[in-house]
């Protein structure tokens, strides 16, 4: 969380046993989350894991059958969508195609009746803060996806929202622009310090952009964490595959770690089951050419492939993925060991959802 | 030049086969535009300035009496009868226009949220009345209207009309006739828009705190102002000159432009100024066109 930022009114969003059905679908089942004033916050996961919803939810266009919103301590759960102090950032923009840029973003105002000084200091300060300024006369259509981005955004963040909605505000960008659009989001979230709430299934924005992210599956959120903390500890395998690579390694308990179809794996902590699974990031497998002390397995490179700032090994047997510097060229089907080290296996529990 | 090879959306050919083609494909219609319309229309010009003889029959005498007549200049001073019956016919387009955007937006708002099947069996409904006649169609309110019926019996009810009488010909039955005749111009071509509305745009409007006002005139408005152009051109035009509909259920009292034009070239056999007043009625609808259009682009939706 960004301490030097926090504002003194608590405006962060609670959301308590938020339920919701569509026909038979259950979008949303008994989702309880806390977000942080001034804090970033990511809901993380696939399309139709009901991140969405849930914004949609906070921000007043569908109702939730049960649970409660509430905004700086207040329920908000009966308000329609006009009286909530939240703004959203819509995935298609849904800027106003017969309003100029600057009318775009002075409608929340005039919708309040603020006076036209007022409208026109507000408006021109965040046109220059996104850097706008020079187009305010323009139209939508005349505008590149990024500039309509921003303009999005500045509508919303013009009303000063206790809380900014952003549903995939990122997605119909291409991706050399939404790398760096990431990290202007997280700058200018860190430099206003309001409390963000991004929509994603994109991990890596995920990972750049939040102070903590929640992953999400069928409804349910899975995890809650810093990035670290879940990229680092993953839950079960579903959060390990979803956010970033992992290698899934069953197995079944024995004293002092793990049997698996690779051999005896060593673990710093007891599995608190009989039989499972554990995990490794392909970046965290050590690679060499004598055996380890621990947990060494003697494989071959199958497959790589090259991703420009790395390689990525297949090893056989047992499929494991492993990521080496691209400075460090190994060929094709060379006899290496690598070391799955005890305390970089994580232990996942079972899939909770 | 003209034999320089070019792809014409891949089909290989040259410039000068492409504007034989054209022209070959674009004559008929060219012919029957100017047969039908250009050429009446220009006798129609030259007819407005001509003199009536005696029997009903052209003469040549070129003078402007027949549109001073319509300005209400006579023989025996002025009057403004025509002029009347002329912003009649104004005011009875207008409303008839305005009745039935009002009525069509509700109506696409409801058929648009019907299921995908529902939806074309609701359009056909308002299509239907196109199977029929407009005669027809206009006889079939002097069965609604009888006094046998609910309808004239309320009115008379409520003292609107004498006991046992039909409530037609009166301007109340114009306008029904009217407005039921024009209302599925408006409601298909703005159907056409309502259906394809981003309702994103109205959540947004939502979610920036507008009044119900402002969404509609902001987020809808604009979204299905294509469509609701269309139909108001549609129904304004025909609508100014409409005049079987007047005719079978205004009766003398309620004459539009279309009547009294019918009367001129009819009964009357008064073709010079039943030219005049034709021309008279097109410059109007051209001048309400004009100003619809100006207004259209003042407001500038894209």
């Amino acid at each position: 969380m960004n301490q030097n930022q926090q504002t003194d009114t608590e405006k962060g969003l609670t959301a308590k046993h938020v339920c919701k059905t569509f026909g038979k679908v259950k979008a949303l089942d008994d989702v309880t989350l806390d977000v942080h004033p001034g804090e970033f916050f990511t809901l993380l996961g696939p399309s139709g894991c009901g991140k969405t919803t849930l914004l949609r939810i906070i921000a007043g266009l569908e109702l939730a059958d049960s649970g409660q919103i509430f905004t700086g301590g207040r329920d908000i759960t009966g308000l329609p969508a006009i009286k909530r102090p939240v703004n959203t950032v819509f995935q298609s923009y849904a800027l106003f195609p017969h309003l100029s840029i600057y009318e775009n973003v002075a409608f929340g105002l005039r919708s309040r009746k603020f006076p036209e000084a007022e409208i026109k200091k507000r408006v021109n300060r965040r046109l220059e803060m996104l850097d706008l300024a020079e187009m305010s006369n323009r139209h939508p259509h005349q505008l590149s996806g990024g500039q309509k981005q921003r303009v999005a955004l500045a509508r919303a963040l013009v009303n000063e929202p206790d809380v900014l909605l952003l549903d995939e505000p990122m997605s119909a960008l291409d991706a050399r622009l939404r790398a760096q659009v990431q990290e202007d989001l997280r700058r200018l979230q860190r430099k206003l310090g309001h409390t963000f709430i991004l929509v994603t299934h994109d991990q890596a924005e995920a990972l750049v952009c939040s102070d903590r992210l929640a992953v999400m599956r069928r409804g349910r959120v899975v995890q809650i964490g810093t990035p670290e903390q879940v990229y680092d500890n993953p839950r079960d395998s579903f959060v390990a595959k979803f956010l970033g690579a992992a290698n899934l390694i069953p197995g079944k308990r024995a004293p002092g770690g793990i049997e698996t179809e690779l051999g005896f794996l060593a673990l710093d902590k007891t599995p608190p089951w009989e039989e499972g699974t554990v995990a490794i990031r392909p970046e965290w497998i050590r690679i060499g050419e004598t055996p380890p002390e621990r947990n060494g397995i003697h494989a071959r490179v199958a497959e790589i492939v090259y991703r420009g700032t790395n390689f990525d090994l297949w090893l056989e047997p047992g499929r494991l993925r492993v990521r080496t510097s691209s400075y460090k060229r190994i060929e094709l089907g060379r006899e290496v060991w690598v070391e799955l080290a005890p305390n970089e296996l994580v232990i996942l529990e079972e899939d909770h959802v | 030049m003209s034999n320089a090879l070019l792809s014409w959306y891949g089909e290989l050919t040259t410039r000068g086969r492409l504007l034989k083609r054209g022209s070959a494909l674009l004559m008929p219609g060219m012919l029957w535009l100017m047969l039908f319309l250009v050429l009446p229309g220009l006798v129609l010009v030259v007819v407005s300035f001509a003199t009536r003889g005696a029997y009903g029959q052209l003469e040549w005498t070129f003078t402007v009496e027949n549109y001073q007549r319509l300005a209400g200049f006579s023989l025996f001073g002025w009057t403004s009868d025509y002029l009347i019956i002329l912003w009649r016919s104004v005011v009875v387009a207008l409303v008839t226009t305005l009745v039935s955007v009002v009525l069509s937006y509700p109506l696409c708002f409801f058929i648009a949220a019907r299921s995908e099947r529902s939806r074309y069996m609701w359009l056909t409904l308002v299509i239907i009345p196109f199977w029929t006649n407009m005669v027809i169609r206009a006889y079939a309110w002097f069965l609604i209207l009888a006094p046998e019926m609910p309808f004239a019996k309320i009115a008379a009810f409520f003292g609107f009309i004498p006991d046992g009488m039909p409530l037609y010909p009166n301007a109340f039955a114009v306008y029904l006739g009217m407005v039921s005749m024009f209302l599925p111009f408006v409601t298909l071509p703005l159907f056409a828009s309502v259906e394809r509305i981003d309702w994103a745009l109205v959540e947004a409007a939502q979610d920036l705190y507008a009044s119900p006002v402002r969404v509609f005139t902001q987020a809808i408005l604009p979204q299905t102002m294509p469509g609701l152009s269309v139909g108001i051109i549609l129904t304004f035009v025909p609508a100014m000159g409409m005049f079987v509909v007047p005719d079978l259920l205004g009766g003398a009292k309620y004459m539009l432009v279309g009547n009294l034009i019918q009367q001129q070239f009819g009964s009357s056999r008064d073709w010079p100024f039943g030219a005049a007043i034709s021309m008279g009625l097109m410059v109007l609808t051209m001048i309400g066109l004009h100003i619809y259009r100006r207004k259209g682009k003042e407001i500038e939706y894209v």
